[in-house]
This record gives C-alpha cells, sequence and structure tokens, in this order.
C-alpha cells in the first residue's frame, strides 16, 4: 500500500515536471500563437526623402490619422505615429531636411518629429478665430534672421512659426476682413508671402505680407459677381484660375502690379460636350491647370497672353499627380490610366506635354480596383538622365511602389480599416496522403523531437537552439490550409471600409485570398460602404459539399434610406457567389435568426428605414419556417437621438412573401431633459453557456437569469454627454438598465451619481461589466451587475432533482415574468477603456476573462473572479474554499496578463473573440490599425498537453522502463533458479 | 523387490507386536482364563472427546479472532483518515478508497476468512456477523469519508450542474440602426 502511494507520488511528480504549466508567456514564446500586423492606413499624403545617400524614405499621412515613415526598398515602417481619433492629419511636409512638419486637428496643432527616428522636437498650438481651411508651407530656402520659419493658415489666422523650436514669430488675422485664404504663395527669393484668398465667395483678394514681421505690404482685390466654387489655383506667380459658383465659367485672374485682371472662358469651350461636375484638379504644374468633368480630363495650357490652349484630353479615369520639380527648373507629373489588369504609368515633362517622358505598363491585380492616388519621385540615373518612382495608393486602400515598370513592393493596408470580423472553418482533412509525405513528416517530426531533447537536456549547440526556435516559430502544422483537431487553425474573415474582404489565416495571419467586393465599390453615382458582415452558411452535417460562406450587407449612399447592397462570398476562395445588390430596400439592421435551412443557410431579417422586416434567403424552404416561427421572433430598435428604445413584433402580410409589417409592441422613454442613451450592449448570438447554476459556498445553488433577449442600456443627463471635465458631479447622473427585448420590462435599474460616460460594457451569461468614470472620486470605475432567476431557487430539494422533478429544463417566456434579484459592485480601475471583450469558449464550461483594450491600446486579461459582486472585506472560510477572493477597492493590474505582451495594437477599435474547438482555449483577435492574434485560455491548457511538451522524453522514458522491466525479470528469474539450487 | 518376496514366501515364524486385546474376534486363540477383557473403548472415546473438544473450542476462538480483526483495522483506517485530512488530494484518496475497497474485497471473501474454521460443532454465525458488521462499518467510515471529502451527490448543486440551460420560447434581435 505504501509503496503504491509513494509509486504514485513519484509518477505525479514526473508528470508534473513534464508538464510545466505556465500562467505567462515567456520570451521564446513569443510568436508561437500570436502575430502582430502593423499597418498605416490609406495614404492621403506622401513627401519622399530621397536628397541625400543612405536611407531612403517615404513620409506619410493617413486617413487613420497615421503618420509614418517608410522605407523606400522594401516598404517597411521605419517609424509610426497614430495620433487620436479626433487629431485628423491635415498636411505634412519636411523642414530643414531634418523636421517632419504635421498640421493636424483642422490646423491647430503643428508638431515636428525628428526624420531618422520619429521623435517628437517640438509642438504647438495655433489658436484662431473661427474654422477655416488648413494650409500649410514650408519655405525651401527662406532665412529670417537665421531662423527658417514656416507659415500655416488656420482658424482664419496667418501664424509664421520658427521651424527651429516651434516658437510664434507672427500672426496675422484675416478674420476682421471674413477672407477666406485659399493658397499661400511664397515666390522664391523674395520676402514676401502672397495671400490668395476669396472674400463672402464674391471678392478676389491678394495680400503680400513681410515674412519678418507680418506686416500688411500690399492687398489687391476684384470683384465677380458671379461666386466661386472650389479652390482658387495657382497657374504661374501673377495668374489664378478658378471655377465660378455654376460651375460652367473658368475665371482666369490675373494680378499685375496692383490690379487685378479677370477673365471668363466658359468650360464648354474648353470641352466639347457635356461638362458637368466640373473640378479644377489641385495639382499644381506651372502654366497649366487640369479640368475634370464627368466625361473626361483635360490639361488647359495658360499662355503668357493670357489665352487658355486645351493641350490634351484624357479619359476621366485617369489620376494625375502634382508636379514634381526637377533639377533644371523643370516640372513632371504622372499619369495612371486604368486598364484590365494592368495599369499605365506615364510620367511627362511640363513643357514638353505632347510626349511621354516616360510611359510604363504594370500588371496589376484586378482585385486592387482603380488606382486612387500617385505620388512620384524621381532620382538620377548613372547616365545623369531622371528615373522615376511612384507610389501609387489604389482603391482597396492598399499602397505600391512602383518603379522600371515592376511592382517594387505593396502593402495591404486596408486592414487598418477592419469594420467588421467574422470566423469561418477550414476545409477537412482529405484521407489518403502518400507514405512518402507521412514518413517525411515523421522523419521530420522525429528530428524536431530529437533536436528538443537535446535542449531540455542542455546538450545543443547555440546553432541547434536557433535551429529549435526556429522550428518552433514555423511550424508547418500551425500554417495549414485544413482543420484541425483543436480547431486552432480557422480563417478571419475581415470586411474593410475600402469594400474588401480579406481571409486571413489563423497561423501566421497571412491572407489567404482577398476580394474587392463589387457591390460595395463606390461609383461617381454612389458612395457604397460594408456594413455588416454575418456568416451564411455554415456546412454541419447536411450540406458538408458546400463550402462555408458569409454575407456583406453594405449601403449604397450616405442617408439610412440608402437602397442596400448585399453579397454572398465563398469563404473558401472568396469568389462571390450572389450579389443581391442594390436591393430595393434600405437596411438599418441585420438579425441573424437562430433558425437554418436544408442546405444549413442562416436566415436573416433586414429591418428597413421604414420598420418593415426582409428575409433572406428568399426561398421558399426559409419562408415556411419563418412562418412557422414568426409568432416568437421580435426586434428591437434603439433610438438613441430621440432616447427611445422600442420593440416590435412581426406581422402577418400577405403582400409579399418575403418581407413583413413590424407592430410595435412596447416603447421606452427615457426623459430627454434627464437621460440621454450613450450605450447599448447585447450578448454575443453564439455565445454558450454550460450550466444555469451557480454553485456558492457550502454547495449552495444560485440560479443565473440567462436569457439572450436582454440589453444594457447606459444614459447619462445630457449635459454631462461631453467629454470628462464638461459637467459636475452634481449635474452628472448615469443610470445604467437591464432591459427584456421582448417584453420591453426593465428587469434592473440603477443610477451611479456623479458619474458619466463614455460607458464601455460587455454583457455575458447573467453579468455585465460597464467602465465610466466617476467625476466625485476623479477616477474610472468599473462595476458589475449580476442577474439571479429567483422563481427557480426553490428547486433545492436532491431527491427531487434526482427524480427530475424539477422545471429547470423546462422551456421558458419572457412573458412568464419571472422574478429576478440582482447583485452588484463597483470598483475603481486605473485605465480608461477602449473596448471590452469576454473570452468565450466552445462548450462554456471555462471559466472567463474579461479582455479592456486599454488607452495604451493593449489588451489586458483580467479574471471575471474580480469582478464578483460576492466579494467582501472578510470571506468566510467556506467563500475562500469557493475561491472567492476579499474585496480590494481597485482591481489588479498584473503586467503579466497583457495578452499582446510587448505589441501595441495601434488605434485599438474593437476585440473579437472566437472559441476553439479546445474547450479550454479561446482565439482573441484584436483590430484597429494594427492587427492582432492569439490564443488564451482562462483556466490554463488543462485538456490538452502544452506546445513545448516533450514527447521525445516521454517516448524515452517509457522506453527505458521497458528496458528496465526486462533487465529485472531476467535477473529475478536468475535469482529464483539460484535460490531453487541451493 | 524380488529378494523381499523370496524371504516372505520362506517365512517360518512372525511376532505380531500389535496390540490386538480389543479385538479378539480376529484371533483364533481364547483368551487365557483369568482374564477379563475389559473394554478400553470407554477411555479411548473420552479421550477423543475431550481432543475434539479442545479443537472445536480452539476454532471458535480462533473465528471470534478473525471476526474481531477488522476492528483493529478499522481504528487504523480512522488514524490514517484522520492523517489525510478533509482536502482532497492523492492521499486522501487514496486512503477513502482503500477503506472502501478493504471491506468490499473481505465481505466478498467471508467464506474462505472462516473455512479453516469450519467445524459442525462450531457456531460460526455470531463471528460471521461481527466480521460482516465490523467490515460494515469500515465501509460507512469509508463513505463517511468520501462525503467528508464532497465527493458524494448529496446537494442540489451536484445534481443541477449538468442540467443544460431552459430553452428560450421566444426569439429578439436588434439594436441602434447601423451607420
Amino acid at each position: 500500500m505504501a509503496m503504491a502511494i509513494k509509486l504514485s507520488l513519484i509518477l505525479l511528480l514526473c508528470l508534473s515536471s513534464l508538464l510545466a504549466p505556465s500562467f505567462s508567456l515567456f520570451e521564446d514564446q513569443v510568436g508561437l500563437m500570436d502575430w502582430h500586423q502593423r499597418y498605416i492606413g490609406k495614404v492621403k499624403h506622401a513627401v519622399f526623402h530621397t536628397q541625400k545617400a543612405g536611407r531612403k524614405r517615404v513620409l506619410v499621412s493617413t486617413e487613420e490619422n497615421v503618420i509614418a515613415s517608410l522605407d523606400l526598398r522594401r516598404g517597411e515602417i521605419f517609424w509610426r505615429h497614430v495620433l487620436g481619433p479626433n487629431d485628423v492629419v491635415d498636411k505634412i511636409d519636411i523642414a530643414l531636411g531634418k523636421y517632419v512638419i504635421t498640421l493636424s486637428s483642422e490646423g491647430s496643432i503643428l508638431r515636428a518629429w525628428n526624420l531618422p527616428d520619429g521623435q517628437m522636437v517640438w509642438e504647438s498650438f495655433l489658436s484662431g478665430s473661427k474654422y477655416s481651411k488648413a494650409l500649410l508651407t514650408v519655405p525651401s530656402n527662406l532665412k529670417v534672421d537665421l531662423d527658417s520659419p514656416i507659415f500655416v493658415y488656420s482658424g482664419g489666422c496667418l501664424h509664421a512659426i520658427s521651424s527651429i523650436d516651434g516658437e510664434y514669430l507672427w500672426k496675422k488675422d484675416f478674420a476682421i476682413e471674413s477672407v477666406d485664404v485659399h493658397q499661400l504663395i511664397l515666390s522664391g527669393g523674395s520676402d514676401v508671402v502672397h495671400a490668395v484668398g476669396v472674400t463672402d465667395s464674391s471678392q478676389f483678394d491678394t495680400y503680400e505680407i513681410d515674412v519678418k514681421n507680418g506686416g500688411l505690404l500690399k492687398h489687391t482685390s476684384a470683384s465677380f459677381p458671379g461666386g466661386v466654387y472650389g479652390e482658387i489655383l495657382p497657374v504661374s506667380g501673377d495668374r489664378f484660375v478658378v471655377l465660378d459658383a455654376s460651375r460652367s465659367v473658368v475665371l482666369l485672374i490675373t494680378v499685375n502690379n496692383g490690379a487685378t485682371h479677370l477673365q471668363q472662358t466658359h468650360v464648354s469651350d474648353l470641352i466639347h460636350g457635356s461638362s458637368e461636375n466640373t473640378v479644377i484638379l489641385p495639382s499644381k504644374l506651372s502654366g497649366i491647370f487640369s479640368l475634370r468633368t464627368d466625361s473626361c480630363i483635360v490639361f488647359v495650357k495658360v499662355t503668357d497672353e493670357g489665352k487658355l490652349n486645351v493641350m490634351e484630353k484624357v479619359d476621366k479615369t485617369v489620376v494625375v499627380s502634382d508636379a514634381l520639380a526637377l533639377s533644371e527648373g523643370e516640372q513632371a507629373f504622372a499619369l495612371v490610366q486604368q486598364g484590365d489588369s494592368k495599369i499605365e504609368l506615364s510620367v511627362r515633362l511640363v513643357h514638353d506635354m505632347s510626349s511621354n517622358h516616360l510611359k510604363e505598363t504594370v500588371k496589376m491585380d484586378h482585385e486592387r480596383g482603380f488606382v486612387h492616388k500617385i505620388f512620384i519621385n524621381n532620382y538620377v540615373r548613372t547616365d545623369r538622365s531622371h528615373g522615376f518612382r511612384a507610389l501609387i495608393v489604389m482603391e482597396d486602400h492598399s499602397l505600391l511602389l512602383l518603379q522600371q515598370g515592376e511592382i517594387v513592393w505593396t502593402r495591404d493596408d486596408g486592414l487598418a480599416s477592419v469594420i467588421d470580423v467574422t470566423t469561418s472553418e477550414l476545409p477537412v482533412e482529405k484521407i489518403g496522403v502518400s507514405v512518402a509525405k507521412v514518413e517525411h513528416s515523421l522523419f521530420e517530426w522525429l528530428k524536431g523531437h530529437m533536436l528538443k531533447l537535446k535542449g531540455t537536456l542542455m546538450l545543443a549547440t547555440p546553432d541547434e537552439v536557433a535551429a529549435i526556435q526556429q522550428i518552433r516559430l514555423q511550424s508547418s502544422q500551425k500554417n495549414k490550409m485544413t482543420r484541425d483537431h483543436n480547431g486552432f487553425r480557422k480563417l478571419l474573415i475581415l470586411l474593410t471600409r475600402a469594400g474588401k474582404l480579406y481571409a486571413l489565416h489563423t497561423g501566421n495571419g497571412r491572407v489567404v485570398w482577398s476580394t474587392l467586393l463589387q457591390s460595395l465599390r463606390t461609383t461617381s453615382q454612389q458612395q457604397c460602404a460594408g456594413l455588416k458582415l454575418r456568416q451564411w452558411q455554415v456546412p454541419h452535417h447536411h450540406a458538408l459539399d458546400n463550402n462555408p460562406s458569409v454575407l456583406v450587407v453594405g449601403r449604397c449612399g450616405l442617408s439610412l434610406t440608402s437602397p442596400s447592397a448585399l453579397s454572398i462570398v465563398d469563404a473558401y476562395t472568396g469568389k462571390e457567389l450572389q450579389n443581391l445588390g442594390p436591393a430595393e430596400h434600405s437596411t438599418v439592421q441585420v438579425i441573424t435568426l437562430p433558425f437554418r435551412d436544408s442546405t444549413e443557410q442562416q436566415l436573416h431579417l433586414l429591418i428597413d428605414a421604414d420598420k418593415r422586416a426582409h428575409l433572406y434567403p428568399t426561398t421558399p424552404e426559409a419562408a415556411s419556417i419563418f412562418q412557422r416561427e414568426s409568432e416568437n421572433v421580435y426586434w428591437y430598435s434603439v433610438e438613441s437621438e430621440a432616447g427611445i428604445l422600442r420593440g416590435y413584433g412581426v406581422k402577418k402580410t400577405h403582400s409579399s412573401e418575403y418581407s413583413f409589417e413590424a407592430r410595435n409592441l412596447w416603447s421606452i422613454v427615457f426623459p430627454a431633459e434627464s437621460e440621454k442613451i450613450i450605450a447599448t450592449v447585447t450578448r454575443k448570438p453564439n455565445e454558450v453557456v454550460h450550466t444555469q447554476a451557480k454553485v456558492i459556498a457550502d454547495e449552495d445553488v444560485m440560479y443565473k437569469y440567462i436569457s439572450k433577449n436582454m440589453v444594457f442600456v447606459a444614459t447619462v443627463s445630457p449635459k454631462a454627454s461631453g467629454p470628462i471635465g464638461s459637467a459636475t458631479p452634481d449635474e452628472s447622473v448615469l443610470v445604467v438598465y437591464l432591459i427584456d427585448t421582448v417584453t420591453g420590462r426593465i428587469l434592473h435599474r440603477m443610477t451611479h451619481l456623479g458619474s458619466q460616460g463614455p460607458v464601455h460594457a460587455v454583457l455575458s451569461e447573467n453579468w455585465v461589466v460597464y467602465h465610466y468614470f466617476n467625476l466625485r472620486a476623479h477616477r474610472y470605475e468599473m462595476s458589475v451587475i449580476e442577474i439571479y432567476d429567483q422563481s427557480r431557487a426553490e428547486n433545492k430539494d436532491v431527491l427531487k432533482l434526482i427524480v427530475g422533478k424539477h422545471n429547470l429544463t423546462t422551456p421558458v417566456s419572457s412573458y412568464s415574468r419571472p422574478e429576478v434579484t440582482t447583485k452588484s459592485q463597483s470598483y475603481f480601475f486605473t485605465h480608461s477603456v477602449k473596448a471590452i471583450s469576454v473570452s468565450s469558449t466552445a462548450k462554456g464550461i471555462t471559466s472567463k476573462h474579461l479582455l479592456i483594450g486599454t488607452i495604451g491600446d493593449q489588451v489586458l486579461a483580467l479574471d471575471k473572479r474580480f469582478v464578483d459582486p460576492r466579494r467582501s472585506l472578510n470571506p468566510t472560510q467556506a467563500e475562500k474554499e469557493e475561491g472567492l477572493l476579499p474585496l480590494t477597492d481597485a482591481l489588479p493590474i498584473i503586467p503579466q496578463s497583457y495578452v499582446t505582451h510587448a505589441f501595441k495594437v495601434e488605434g485599438l477599435r474593437g476585440i473579437e473573440t472566437i472559441p476553439a474547438k479546445l474547450e479550454s482555449t479561446s482565439l482573441v483577435f484584436a483590430y484597429g490599425v494594427d492587427l492582432f492574434y492569439t490564443r488564451i485560455a482562462p483556466s490554463k491548457t488543462y485538456d490538452s498537453l502544452t506546445e513545448d511538451f516533450n514527447y521525445a522524453l516521454l517516448l524515452l522514458t517509457i522506453v527505458a522502463l521497458v528496458i528496465a522491466i526486462f533487465v529485472t525479470w531476467v535477473l529475478s528469474e536468475r535469482k529464483d533458479l539460484q535460490d531453487k539450487w541451493r | 523387490m524380488e529378494k523381499g518376496k523370496g524371504v516372505m514366501g520362506s517365512r517360518k515364524w512372525a511376532v505380531e507386536f500389535t496390540d490386538n486385546s480389543s479385538t479378539p474376534s480376529t484371533r483364533d486363540i481364547p483368551d487365557p482364563p483369568g482374564f477379563t477383557r475389559v473394554p478400553h473403548d470407554q477411555d479411548d472415546s473420552t479421550l477423543s472427546r475431550q481432543k475434539k473438544d479442545a479443537e472445536a473450542n480452539w476454532k471458535s476462538q480462533k473465528a471470534w479472532e478473525v471476526a474481531q480483526a477488522p476492528f483493529k483495522n478499522l481504528m487504523m483506517m480512522g488514524f490514517m483518515m484522520w492523517m489525510a485530512g478533509s482536502t482532497v488530494h492523492l492521499f486522501s484518496i487514496g486512503i477513502t478508497f482503500s477503506a472502501l475497497w478493504q471491506p468490499l474485497s473481505a465481505l466478498q471473501g467471508v467464506g474462505k476468512v472462516f473455512a479453516p474454521y469450519k467445524d459442525s460443532k462450531v457456531d460460526l454465525l455470531a463471528p460471521k456477523l461481527l466480521f460482516i458488521a465490523l467490515n460494515l462499518g469500515g465501509m460507512l467510515l469509508g463513505v463517511w469519508k468520501l462525503n467528508a471529502l464532497g465527493l458524494l451527490p448529496t446537494h442540489a448543486s451536484d445534481w443541477v450542474s449538468s442540467l443544460p440551460p431552459a430553452r428560450e420560447v421566444e426569439y429578439s434581435g436588434g439594436g441602434i440602426a447601423l451607420h
């Protein structure tokens, strides 16, 4: 007996040493199951920095408010800064050859960054009196008292700012003259800044301002009664062009010795044919301007006599770059012509428009769409001729560098603007792999494990250690295109703002396929955008031959009533299977119903702006399923502006089989003078709950109120709906509600006095955790509400439970009005929060972790046990055994529990959790400007061996044991024989 | 063997050392006069009876001893259980299960244990009953320990946790208008 115990103890010790469970990550485990991708977003503006020898780079500002320095050779990011969501970058330039100057927040913040490493050098806040367009001019060779000023026009003022330290030099206010400045022009060599603007859109003004002190030197003006449309564009030093208000006349303005001369030319004279929606393109070419209409683009030369000559007419899809100054006072610009699966890049010199200086044809993936922007840069070849490289921005927001007719590098920066995420399983592995392959993989497997064994026994050389790490990181297992046993390999399907769908492999984050959805492409007639991405068909049992597919819901137009675009995309290939758009109805809500038809297609209800429900798929089978279940289908709408929640049921109509009228069942009107809806949260529809009972101390049971039809609503007093600090604690009240969305019953209501938003919340199982700001304590707080079903609380008789006499599994209806009780508690939390999510597992058995996207763009995992409302200061022995933690006033932030470890998910917007097949594990995908993916195991991987489990050691141990058994058996036999002879 | 046979065959006389006094019928020679053959039967039977009695006594004593043996075991088990504590771990589980298993295996072999003391004169029922009772006591101790460890499904929570959450009749979706 004692022997047996000893043996088993030794065995247990061996096993536990083999398993070696770890809570946090070791340094060499980074990249084993996580990946991180850095993006910048759609490039708005690019400035090349290639003059000096050394690293050639391009500085870009993007629509995601990112400024970045990219390597021109490979497209990698040297450095990058993500400005806040409200800090929109207006202009970017280089000053003194060493500083990157950015103007942001509508021209109110000017910053200088060190060019090589991206450190901020100085920052200036510019105050203005009114809103105006922001202009930035960085003179290249202007010296004023050993200083090079930067001229910024913003907020109705012209500022001169020192480029060395960001100090104010002078300021000239234009607000008094109510002039709207369109251009700042510095003629080379002179000490005068020309500000060109328009007053009341009917008077043209030029100001000459002394660069030294901001004194007004000269002011000329000329009025034109027609008014102007758009920007004034300089053509040469003293000539400007602008469109009149009707967009049919081009005004040529000549400023000559204080006199302003206007000359009108009809657009129809320049372009013979239709001239709708005429605009002047803002490419600053000397002596030339370009006009774009609905049909074409024309280049017009302004002669010295002031005559307009049409030089060339090109197709309207042609994209024109800004002018690039070449060495000998020459200017070049680039044109891109879109062809079928190729683009034609041509570079022209301004003085010689007739012929192409350079013409290249580049093959282009048609999934990238049209060219949206082009920036060119030149380099001097060995034969002293000019070579050109072009940076082009495509319709899918990707960035490409073209040089010598080749694509040097591409960046898929559309992934910086993910709108919605869903997942798809990979195909099942085909049985019947060749023997050679198996042998090879077996050999590789053995070799890998022998190496690992060497590593464990500390016999490996440094080279072998590196090889081990390489094997671990590039395990072919994790990147296979087939389903795995644990459900770690999946496809992440991402819908981006550009209307492109990407499928990323969870193994290493590579793009498996990408599709620019035809139904969501923005055309000149309408602007389309994706809204939602849902799983459409998930083959399980019946339709295993079919590939899974996803539904993309978009909208063509800007208003809520615009028609919607629907398309169904194959999740394995990215082919658009069905294009249902533009549908004749609008879409304001997408509801995934919990019903499937015989081909495993999920039924969806699309609610339009007129509160009609449209059923998809439009098949008779789906209609009959829906007819059967329609009595129990409800939906609700949250009208945050009006402060009303409305609940609807489906009314049977005979007009159409697939569209249904709504009948209003209930509404909750929040008093507009005291409450304003700021946040609503529901449970994830695919969340699985394992049990309805919560076992508390002394084996007692509490029954959770588990309802999918519960919505959490947070309201604040209207005064406190602004940023923190805009209201006093007495004025701001935060009220939270738990509302049943079938009956409109308010299950729970709680008031937090002296608190305000922003509220971030997560609702799961029977609890909600929300984050807000407490104005009295001057700290962020997190509160938890757990809701329990009181009507089931009597089910405590063991005998009755054994024989099955209980009402715990009978279906529940919201109309039965179950009695509920709640428990809640609040804690301080140090960080402000960008997003909250919760881990989700396949069966819902594993304990939960809250995933908190912090203000530092990291994801923090917080055990749900910390936000348990039953925590008390002195827990009893039984409560301690249950695992209840003693109450503390603040939630701890354990540095090891950052799931993003050393990385930052810049511009974090959302955290998605996907259950793996392995119950202990949950897949986490965080997205913002960056993408980050990892696996978490909230209760550790109790159901599997860890990645670094040493099978070779186990095998070796078993072999050694078998040998030992054999040897001892032989020995004992021999001894027995000897005993018998004695 | 051959030799022996030859010797046997050429036998002239033989002396019988065995005392055949009690069985005169086997001899042709009559008893000498004055010799009254007193049968020894009486004495012999009392002697063997006494012997048998002693044996039976001893057997029943032994049987009682065997029957009481589990008591010692019980005490030891109790001590070990006390030592093992009330938390679930390898040691306490091992002891509890051995406490359950030992009486069970003992009860299965009740017949075998008492087989050597089987005698028509010995009443084995009482020791057997004691033995069974003590083993049952040991088993009860094991069950009690199991309960103390919280491994018996005696609470509502043990039966409820495996029940799936109730299905909801209604389904509702929606939210803020997408934009």
